[in-house]
């Protein structure tokens, strides 16, 4: 399993445009994809409703993860983007 | 065939021609336990071609309107093609549950992780509302609720009736006409219909039952609604219109009487949009300058400099001419984040609005004035300024210090509540001018709430108790020596501003679209006839039957076809 662990460090938070782009990327992956915030049950990444109702606010660390073969470029992908300022 | 031909009552004049798009409040929830009939798969198919469809629209909308908008709707569609909302209305489906009910359970399951996410979500559960409805609407074979968004032609809209709520964000532009089952020619659709110059016909029965998307031909002035028309006869009727413009067009000039009694005709703007058409329209100056467009979805009042800007690009549009700026009209259905009310209020519309906010926050009604005064200077315009919804002569005063202390020369009040009407006499001892609000008045006076579809048959300003309030501020007005002027969308009414200049009103505001036919209207008819007409509608006992009466006065109102 491939996962990345990363602070959200735009001022909105994983909401508005940050969380469209993240969503748009995961959709893209032909595996299964995950984000998960400390305490709350993994959601799928591919679900713009999930993660919008994950409520990942600026400086919260949030674990994205995967469970395939060559997810570790998509991952990065995500992880930048959620780190984006 | 008949069923091609409707026909109502013709309130606004011209000839519309477009789409039928029915305006619809609310979709009904579908109700709970409604079951498919035993295809899941072909029932969930069903539902997902609902959301792509959904999902086509706000993209389209998105890629039309461009710029910031592009983005958040298209983050709406892909709410719409979620893929756990999906699954979800699929596991519903495959219970046996309908389509539209799976949908609005799965919208409901979001719609609650969502609103529990608090405050920060609270604008993206209204947006998933709108996207559930719309799916719901698209299994439901019903319009979708609402304004059309960013229509690529301009369409005519259908309704029951039509509020003011229904039509606060309403484009001008976007609308060849209005068709209404119900509602008279004092209804809120004529006056509203008027004073953006639409055409519009009202109390047309089967209206509602107009296939949406229909292309239909409305004659605003005979009431005919014409079903899928002949490309000649729509060519026909748009010709015939562009002539009666090109006849109103003839009467130039100030505005006045057939005797040359002067009514001077302002505009109303209520942002840099407006000036144009109020220029092109030949506007005398501004009888309403609204500058709530400068404070209205933000945070924090604007700057000094801000709001000095706005204010000149008006000043220098208008040089020359009296420019009538209202200040900040915060509260009741205009709230405004930086001005939050002391209390929460049960009935805004009764609560802390216009000059009544100042009094709470007197920093800002003092940036204000600074701007105003600092922009009017070095531009040739007569700045008048003047204070919304006041009751009281101690009001009055305390605005008109407030305005001295600026070095604003000119301050007035709007008479909008009905205690400063009946007590006009004793309010013109103190101010300068008094400009009269129509809308307002006409609310507080038979307290219909504006806001409340339900009462759109009290909310009319033909109604003999406005008339008689509108007398008293007119005439105590000319007793002190002072102007009163006019600014609510009934100024619009040509019938009604004939009676107003016959009641003594001394200049009419109104949107600018207006103008030519009433400026028609008042070339016509003499002082005398006007205040003939004004003395026959108040001597009548309803809304209806003073402009009946009124209008028999006004006979070249029928030969204008107004």
């Amino acid at each position: 399993m491939a996962e990345r662990k990363v602070t959200v460090m735009s001022e909105v938070g994983l909401h508005a445009r940050p969380a469209a782009t993240f969503v748009q990327t995961a959709a893209q992956a032909p595996f299964d994809v995950t984000v998960a915030k400390f305490g709350v049950p993994p959601v799928n990444a591919k679900s713009i409703l999930s993660v919008l109702a994950l409520d990942v606010r600026q400086g919260e660390t949030i674990v994205i993860s995967a469970e395939a073969e060559g997810a570790d470029e998509l991952l990065d992908r995500l992880a930048a983007i959620a780190s984006a300022p | 065939m008949s069923a091609d031909r409707l026909a109502g009552v013709g309130v606004s004049p011209g000839a519309g021609y477009g789409p039928a798009h029915r305006l619809v409040r609310e979709i009904p929830e579908p109700p709970r336990g409604s079951r498919h009939g035993g295809d899941a798969e072909a029932e969930r198919r069903r539902a997902e071609r609902a959301l792509e469809q959904v999902a086509a629209d706000l993209s389209a909308r998105g890629d039309r309107a461009g710029g910031e908008a592009r983005d958040v709707l298209a983050a709406q569609a892909m709410m719409a093609l979620d893929p756990g909302l999906a699954s979800v209305v699929a596991e519903l489906v495959g219970q046996g549950v309908s389509a539209p009910r799976a949908v609005f359970e799965a919208f409901g399951k979001y719609r609650d992780l969502l609103a529990g996410a608090g405050d920060y979500l609270a604008g993206r559960v209204a947006d998933l509302d709108d996207i559930r409805d719309r799916a719901v609407a698209t299994l439901e074979g019903l319009p979708l609720p609402g304004l059309p968004q960013d229509p690529p032609e301009p369409y005519v809209l259908v309704a029951r009736d039509l509020a003011p709520a229904d039509t606060a964000l309403l484009d001008p532009v976007a609308v060849a006409a209005f068709v209404t089952e119900e509602g008279g020619p004092t209804s809120h659709t004529a006056i509203l219909a008027r004073s953006l110059g639409v055409p519009a016909v009202v109390g047309c029965a089967g209206a509602t039952a107009i296939p949406p998307g229909t292309r239909v031909l409305v004659d605003g002035s005979t009431g005919a609604v014409r079903l899928s028309p002949a490309e000649e006869e729509v060519a026909r009727a748009m010709r015939a219109d562009a002539d009666q413009d090109a006849l109103l067009a003839t009467v130039t000039g100030p505005g006045a009487t057939a005797d040359g009694h002067a009514v001077p005709l302002l505009a109303n703007v209520g942002g840099p949009a407006d000036i144009a058409p109020a220029l092109a329209a030949g506007a005398e100056g501004v009888g309403l300058f609204r500058t709530e467009f400068l404070f209205l979805d933000r945070e924090d009042p604007p700057t000094w400099e801000e709001q000095q800007d706005a204010y000149r690009a008006v000043f220098e549009a208008f040089s020359g001419s009296r420019v009538v700026v209202r200040v900040l009209d915060a509260g009741a259905d205009k709230p405004l984040d930086f001005l939050p009310p002391p209390a929460p209020e049960p009935n805004p519309a009764l609560g802390e609005r216009g000059v009544r906010m100042f009094r709470h926050y007197p920093d800002v009604l003092a940036a204000q004035l600074d701007a105003l005064a600092r922009a009017a200077e070095g531009t040739s315009a007569r700045v008048q300024v003047m204070a919304p919804m006041v009751a009281t002569v101690e009001e009055a005063a305390w605005f008109a210090d407030a305005c001295r202390t600026a070095g604003l020369p000119s301050s007035g009040v709007m008479i909008e509540i009905p205690a400063a009407a009946l007590r006009a006499a004793d309010i013109a001892a103190v101010t300068g001018f008094f400009s009269i609000g129509t809308n307002d008045l006409t609310q507080y006076a038979l307290a219909a709430d504006r806001e409340a579809g339900a009462l759109a048959g009290l909310q009319d300003p033909w109604h003999p108790a406005v008339l008689d309030l509108v007398a008293l501020a007119a005439s105590a007005a000319a007793a002190a020596g002072r102007e009163c002027g006019l600014c609510g969308e009934a100024a619009a009414d040509p019938a009604l501003a004939c009676v107003f200049a016959g009641l003594g009103v001394t200049s009419l505001s109104m949107a600018a679209l207006a103008l030519p036919r009433v400026r028609a209207a008042l070339a016509r008819h003499t002082l005398d006839a006007c205040r003939r007409a004004a003395a026959a509608a108040r001597a009548e006992n309803s809304a209806a039957a003073a402009r009946a009466a009124a209008r028999a006065e006004l006979p070249a109102l029928a030969e204008l076809s107004l």
